[in-house]
């Protein structure tokens, strides 16, 4: 993470930066008319639906589709068949990758079913009401294996195997061993035995936490084309169009210029939309019927069988010496992959120590096979689970200490130079101001009254990610510039890209008409996730800007006759060195024919200064005792942006995050009986927080500028997830003495801890 | 299946029929038949709100109306809401606020919004609560949303 060299330059009055502007799509999503995937109607449409595992494990003996394909109106039917076979290889798709055989298995099954709801077939119909019937009568017969639903099951010697040949890879070797755990990896710094030797006191408990979905509001769509020139367009929803295009192309064996993937608006993602589900599907279906194929997921299909996020077992265990300096730490954090490899404990291990500056640790790291859902990333995937141990933990030695927890937090703080225990030693980072924010404002100044009310602190941090973006933009006559790039807009950044580039040339926001295109119309770019959008894509978009400001510069040396070198691009305006002669950006963009034609700007951009992001939240809760319901008083998030480009949407960002870990800490779950079927897959009972289940959601902007990025941004979308599980965690302690270590903290339990401290007639 | 029923209602202040059959919903009728895909569907079985119009002013979750229920009723959907005049307060308060985030959800707030204060000029912040509460955003946390209403309710009063 250490970067090479400032990119930072260190401006102090921004025009554009930091202002708020309407966004360049708002209008159309206001009104209604703004293309989503499931909006797309096209002449000869066909309908897809697929059939899916009524089983959590089972072995598939026999799918007979010939009812099905007898129905009036069934145009195709593909199984696991249609597919081309794959190698056993490993695809990198932005946000975690992908083993393509795996990849193949996971869209539609192939000998076995790994989870309850897995794709088992598909079907193309006239119209979706036959498509469903069709899926209906499609036999599968199964032979039912018993399911493994925790890792601490999984784990065991004797467990029932997911995958056959799967072998355990420990410490960078293939040990052989055929297990449900995938991986096992470490971090050490310093001796962590000398470490807790030394300690004065040591905390240690065990952490729980339920597999739980990222539950944006728009279902998975695709509309697939195969033309009958053999190109593929698939219309989709999708955080990435070019990893949709990459895993499109491997799974249907085609060069990736066969395939265009046109990304529409995306209606939330949160790490969800990255790897592909229907699109191989849509795209087969469409091949053998020479039509489009449309295929929406209902919310039980995207709740059974889209990846949902690692539930997690954690041991977690801290030493700190007489001065309160953390001396030691320890974890052990065995996550669920789901039904295939690959999973958030490697991502959750950089976090999990990552705000404090601790000279030994030992993480040990586990991830493993279950069966449900093969897990994708979901905001700062790994860290929300990793924070509700390490920061439940922190605050019980507060508890111990008696000290105040934003203090034990400062002198502790991991800052400029300390080394993170998987190896980056940090650059200007922005920790000891966010907690430095939290101490002085105004909630935690205000003391909170009244019986079985309490505060909690929780600190979190995620590293964000850079990865590769590109941009092209063009002068228009009337001094506007049309900007074009590749990262779908998930929640303003067309906006935040936009205004970096008007900064450059002096425009207003406004100015700038910013678009997100297909994959045929621009460079690749990675996906809209790690934090990375606003960063590295904006970062394309002012390298573009500089690449105008050039061209323009040429162009006014060119009319007045002087060299380039006399000529000062400052503030929206072209002007001789001497003086002499002025232009402003609108009057130059208005003389371009004269001058040599078109001009644009172009940038790919692949950079390393990522900067990391840190957040404190406070919340302050209440507790009914008698039901084990939390209810949310007051919360409050301090996060370091480094430069809050489009300060509105940072903002949604930081209460959009909290909402969601609060969500977390609460009331979501996957709730499988013995069986491994998935007892929740509705809106209803997999309970999402509504608005009045929160109140205001206060936000302090801290910004430390990084040093990797032009502007000093920082990404912002995923850390506020971090702290709030344990932040309420630690408010349930202070309101009512009880410690929860388990996710959800749903009044059930909650009310289960009361009991076991209290008995069930004690008079909590 | 028992043929296509003929329906005559009115959408957005116009007279409109159309064929349907028994099974399909009115959302499946407003995106898929009459190209009014303004209206989302969150989930089809009325826990998101994605989906909820206005029907005799009333908000409903068109995912769980029957297409032939729309017979003789005055149906609002996302595309009445602005007028020829420009936006509704609402909207123009819902971008001035950044009061969405990927948009799936917002059709169906601003609908939802719009019944609230069609009936009360002067809604509390718990009210205002209250009333959306049938309308998931997993974007915002709510916030903006809220100042947004607000906001608009204000104006609307002035």
């Amino acid at each position: 993470m250490a970067t090479k060299t400032e990119d930072y330059l260190g401006i102090t009055d921004y025009k554009v930066i930091g202002t708020r502007p309407i966004r360049h799509d708002g209008v159309d999503k206001v009104i209604g008319r703004a293309k989503y995937g499931a909006d797309i109607d096209m002449a000869g449409m066909l309908h897809g639906a697929v059939v899916r595992s009524p089983h959590a494990h089972a072995r598939i003996k026999s799918i007979d589709t010939s009812k099905a394909e007898a129905l009036a109106g069934v145009k195709a039917v593909i199984t696991v068949e249609d597919l081309p076979l794959q190698e056993d290889k490993i695809e990198d798709l932005g946000e975690g990758a992908a083993n393509l055989q795996h990849l193949r298995a996971n869209v539609l099954a192939d000998g076995k079913v790994l989870y309850h709801g897995h794709a088992v077939a598909a079907v193309a119909a006239t119209d979706i009401h036959t498509a469903q019937e069709a899926a209906d009568l499609i036999d599968v017969e199964y032979e039912v294996l018993q399911p493994v639903l925790t890792v601490q099951e999984a784990m065991k010697e004797d467990a029932p195997l997911l995958l056959e040949n799967q072998t355990t890879e420990s410490l960078g070797e293939d040990t052989g061993q055929k297990s449900n755990v995938c991986t096992h990896f470490r971090h050490e710094l310093g001796d962590v035995e000398k470490g807790f030797a030394e300690a004065e006191l040591v905390i240690e408990r065990e952490f729980d936490t339920a597999t739980v979905h990222q539950g944006y509001i728009e279902p998975q769509n695709a509309t697939a084309l195969w033309s009958a020139d053999d190109q593929i367009t698939v219309w989709c929803s999708t955080q990435g169009a070019f990893t949709v295009r990459e895993q499109t192309a491997q799974i249907l064996d085609v060069p990736v210029s066969q395939v265009k993937v046109v990304p529409m608006e995306i209606g939330g993602g949160f790490g969800g939309k990255i790897r592909i589900y229907l699109e191989p599907l849509a795209a087969v279906l469409s091949k053998k019927t020479g039509r489009p194929v449309k295929m929406v997921m209902s919310r039980t299909e995207v709740l059974q069988a889209t990846g949902p996020t690692a539930g997690s077992f954690i041991k977690c265990k801290m030493g700190v010496d007489k001065a309160g300096k953390i001396v030691a730490a320890y974890a052990y954090m065995a996550y669920e992959s789901g039904g295939f490899p690959g999973s958030w404990a490697a991502p959750g291990a950089m976090c999990i120590f990552a705000p404090y500056n601790i000279p030994n640790v030992l993480i040990d790291g586990y991830e493993v096979l279950v069966n449900k859902p093969q897990t994708m990333a979901y905001r700062a995937p790994g860290a929300t689970n990793a924070a509700f141990a390490s920061e439940t933990i922190i605050d019980e030695i507060c508890e111990q200490l008696d000290v105040d927890p934003l203090e034990f937090r400062l002198k502790n703080s991991a800052r400029e130079g300390t080394r993170r225990a998987d190896g980056p030693v940090y650059p200007r980072i922005g920790n000891e101001e966010c907690v430095k924010t939290a101490l002085s404002s105004e909630h935690y100044a205000t003391q909170l009254n009244g019986k079985n009310r309490g505060r909690g602190i929780a600190s979190g941090f995620w590293f964000n990610v850079g990865l590769k973006s590109s941009a092209a933009a063009s002068v228009n006559s009337d001094g506007t510039v049309s900007l074009v790039e590749g990262s779908t807009d998930i929640g303003g950044t067309r906006t935040s890209i936009a205004m970096q580039l008007a900064e450059v040339l002096g425009i207003r926001a406004e100015d700038v008409k910013p678009q997100v295109v297909d994959t045929d119309s621009i460079g690749d770019t990675d996906v809209t996730g790690g934090s990375r959008t606003t960063f590295a894509t904006g970062w394309a978009a002012y390298q573009c800007a500089l690449d105008i400001k050039e061209q323009l510069i040429e162009r006014a040396a060119k009319l007045w006759e002087i060299s380039t070198d006399d000529v000062v691009f400052d503030n929206g305006t072209f002007s001789s060195s001497d003086s002499s002669k002025t232009l402003s950006f609108k009057e130059l963009a208005g003389m371009l024919d004269e001058t040599g034609g078109p001009v644009m700007g172009r940038a790919t951009v692949n950079p390393s200064g990522v900067g990391g992001a840190f957040a404190v939240m406070i919340a302050d809760i209440e507790v009914d005792t008698e039901t084990g319901k939390v209810e949310i008083l007051r919360v409050s998030v301090i996060q370091d942006a480094g430069k809050a480009v489009y300060p509105s949407y940072v903002e949604g960002q930081m209460q959009g995050g909290i909402a969601q870990g609060i969500g977390w800490a609460l009331n979501e779950e996957y709730a499988y009986n013995r069986d491994g079927l998935l007892t929740n897959a509705s809106l209803l009972d997999y309970r999402m927080p509504t608005c009045l289940d929160l109140p205001m959601i206060e936000t302090h902007i801290v910004e430390v500028p990084n040093p990797g990025h032009p502007y000093g941004v920082r990404g912002v979308g995923e850390v506020p997830i971090v702290p709030p599980a344990a932040a309420i965690a630690n408010a349930i302690y202070d309101a009512v003495g009880v410690r929860m270590t388990n996710l959800p903290m749903s009044p059930g339990e909650v009310l289960k801890a009361l009991w076991a401290k209290n008995g069930e007639n004690g008079t909590a | 299946m028992p043929g296509k029923v003929h329906v005559t209602t009115t959408i957005n202040g116009e007279s409109v029929e159309f064929l349907c059959e028994p099974r399909q919903t009115i959302l499946e009728v407003l995106r898929d038949q009459l190209d009014l895909t303004g209206t989302k569907e969150g989930c089809s079985n009325g826990n998101c709100g994605a989906c909820s119009i206005l029907v005799d002013g009333n908000v409903i979750d068109s995912c769980l109306m029957m297409g032939v229920e729309a017979e003789g009723q005055e149906i609002t959907t996302i595309e009445g809401v602005a007028s020829a005049d420009g936006l509704h307060p609402l909207q123009q308060k819902f971008l001035e606020h950044a009061a969405l985030q990927c948009g799936i959800c917002t059709p169906g707030f601003i609908v939802a919004a719009k019944a609230l204060l069609d009936q009360e000029s002067d809604p509390s912040e718990e009210r205002i609560r209250l009333y959306l509460a049938g309308n998931l955003c997993r974007c915002t946390g709510y916030d903006k949303i809220v100042r947004a209403v607000q906001d608009a309710a204000s104006e609307m009063a002035e």
